[in-house]
């Protein structure tokens, strides 16, 4: 039997979510450089309700993985009914979006079945006949390839925005869709989990931002948010902040952007003292400008800049002020 | 409450990293401190503690210099260390740190294990989730409050977007911590003397050698990320960048 790449996406409430379609267009991409067959498999209550769209894209084959005790969602029921199906379905490689429900239960399974994950890659080389895994590390200053040394099948996870979702090739016609009814036994599920909810209505929406000044810890001090807070409204821009400040309580959560916070795409993204880890570029990186200011010429932020001003904020953001009033009056 | 909570020591956030002759890690002659995710899950071991009685160990892995980290947390105030002592506990997979701890504590009964959710060096996300597994525990990742409950625990979950979920779980568990759960101490000076006198036991390779395998990934290379984007670095004084910088938002960004 030939090689295959299954790829197991992700729903909520029957949707499945962007950084899926992404990991559907990197699988595409695998098989297509590799000539291994690619597979999804989507997992939920009712898993057969949705399997149709993903069975539209250019895969050989939709599994519908069905259990009941899918809802709510717990890594041991999860865990649990992939091992049994992949068990079953023995693909090579198993490839999944890196979100906060994957990074909750894959480990758990690639261990029960004594494998590894390439955690939260952002792309892939097929050199020699060899498989690597391009992965982020030490918070983005360095990248790494990464092979797997074991047995199959292989565990890799895709961040978001690592490939482009409305890429994911259709096929030239439905794929089939096959319902795999998976029994977990009641002793399995020891987490009970309880309703998902929102804390406090978020005040701010910094989506619809076009202009956002971000401060991270590079601002240093609680008092010289002030600086960057009339900048902002010297550019009619909004203020937001990276996880440390927020943390810090310097902020309001609501005012965070990144993985935890809020993904934006304005006009103009200002990062002032942001060093740019993986976690704050996944929600900002879609900005149609990036202008970053930082005193550490090394900062990952300015891989993704488009102006990158090295050198001390507390020197160039109050001219900068100034100029922005000036232009503004003139 | 019996807690463990382990603990790593990466290269310090600005610290320039150079690769080393074999091209597939850093060189080690750089500045350390401990991963930010893991001082949360420290502090938030010793409240539990002060709420609840009981005992905060403290774990790490990786050669002599990683110690800092175990005397840091044991002068804020954790009660004896765990110190795995090796340069080639650096280069384990999480699957093999996860083992390599989970024989390093077989004789101890903990009710909790904290790990910060994720280290700031190779940043799996894996080795606490991991560990549940090993040991047959229930794990809750990303976790941003923890409540004792009458059977067990309820911790608050940080989903994506905002959203957070409440689980009610037994013990023993394996939590991972969020940065930000709580607001991080200092170490006292009477903390930093104590420390010197707290118990830290050192566990050799050889003695969790047998529990350990062959890496299942392998890092082949290491290098700096190639640019997607082309970069504009504006210089000069900062009146000047000032100038050019407004220069750019009007004629180029068109956004004043």
């Amino acid at each position: 039997m030939a090689d295959t790449i299954l790829v197991v996406v992700e729903q909520r409430e029957g949707k499945l979510n962007r950084v899926s379609w992404e990991t559907i267009t990197a699988g595409q991409a695998i098989a297509a450089a590799t000539g291994w067959t690619l597979e999804a498999a989507v997992v939920g209550g009712s898993a057969t309700s949705f399997a149709g769209e993903v069975a539209a894209k250019k895969v050989a084959k939709v599994y519908a993985v069905e259990a009941p005790q899918f809802d709510p969602y717990t890594p041991d029921a999860f865990a649990a009914a992939l091992k049994q199906f992949l068990a079953q379905n023995q693909p090579k490689l198993v490839l999944m979006p890196h979100t906060y429900q994957v990074r909750d239960f894959v480990p758990k399974l690639a261990t029960a079945m004594g494998r590894t994950v390439i955690s939260d890659c952002v792309g892939f080389k097929h050199e020699g006949g060899k498989l690597v895994f391009t992965r982020q590390m030490f918070q983005g200053k360095l990248a790494a390839d990464v092979s797997f040394t074991g047995d199959a099948p292989w565990f890799a996870t895709f961040q978001n925005g690592a490939f482009r979702g409305d890429k994911a090739e259709a096929g030239a016609s439905a794929a089939p869709v096959e319902t795999v009814k998976v029994e977990i036994a009641a002793d399995v599920i020891r987490n009970k989990p309880q309703e998902v909810f929102k804390e406090a209505k978020q005040a701010v929406d910094l989506t619809q931002a076009e202009i956002i000044v971000a401060v991270g810890r590079g601002i240093k001090e609680q008092k010289n948010i002030e600086i960057a807070k009339q900048l902002a409204e010297a550019l009619g821009g909004d203020l937001a902040a990276s996880r440390p400040i927020c943390d810090s309580g310097w902020l309001p959560m609501d005012r965070q952007i990144g993985s935890s916070g809020q993904t934006v795409a304005p006009k103009l993204y200002l990062a002032l003292g942001i060093s740019g880890a993986i976690q704050h570029i996944v929600g900002m990186k879609g900005s149609r400008a990036i202008i970053a200011v930082n005193k550490d010429s090394e900062a990952p932020i300015f891989e993704i800049a488009d102006y990158a001003i090295v050198g001390n904020l507390f020197d160039i953001v109050p001219p900068l002020i100034e100029e922005v009033k000036k232009a503004k009056a003139g | 409450m019996k807690i463990l909570v382990c603990m790593k020591q990466v290269p310090q956030k600005d610290a320039p990293l150079k690769l080393n002759e074999s091209g597939a890690w850093i060189r080690e002659d750089v500045s350390y401190e401990v991963n930010e995710p893991d001082a949360y899950a420290l502090e938030e071991a010793l409240r539990q503690r002060e709420k609840h009685k009981g005992e905060v160990v403290v774990i790490t892995s990786g050669p002599a210099r990683a110690q800092q980290v175990l005397r840091e947390a044991l002068a804020k105030g954790a009660d004896r260390a765990i110190h795995l002592e090796d340069a080639k506990f650096v280069g384990l997979d999480a699957f093999n740190t996860a083992k390599a701890f989970a024989a390093a504590i077989k004789d101890e009964q903990f009710d909790l294990i904290f790990t910060g959710l994720q280290s700031d060096d190779y940043g799996y996300a894996q080795t606490g989730v991991i560990l549940a597994e090993l040991l047959g525990w229930p794990h809750a990742t990303i976790i941003m409050q923890i409540e004792k409950t009458e059977t067990g625990i309820r911790v608050k979950r940080e989903l994506e977007a905002g959203y957070f979920q409440f689980v009610d779980m037994p013990t023993p568990a394996v939590l991972t911590i969020q940065s930000g759960i709580n607001k991080l101490r200092y170490a006292t000076l009477i903390g930093i003397k104590q420390a010197k006198n707290k118990p830290l036991r050192k566990v050799s390779l050889a003695d969790v050698q047998s529990a350990i395998g062959e890496n299942l990934q392998r890092i082949e290379r290491l290098y700096v990320p190639q640019k997607t984007k082309k970069t504009e670095h504006i210089e000069g004084a900062p009146g000047e960048i000032a100038k050019k910088l407004v220069d750019k938002l009007r004629n180029e960004l068109r956004v004043l």
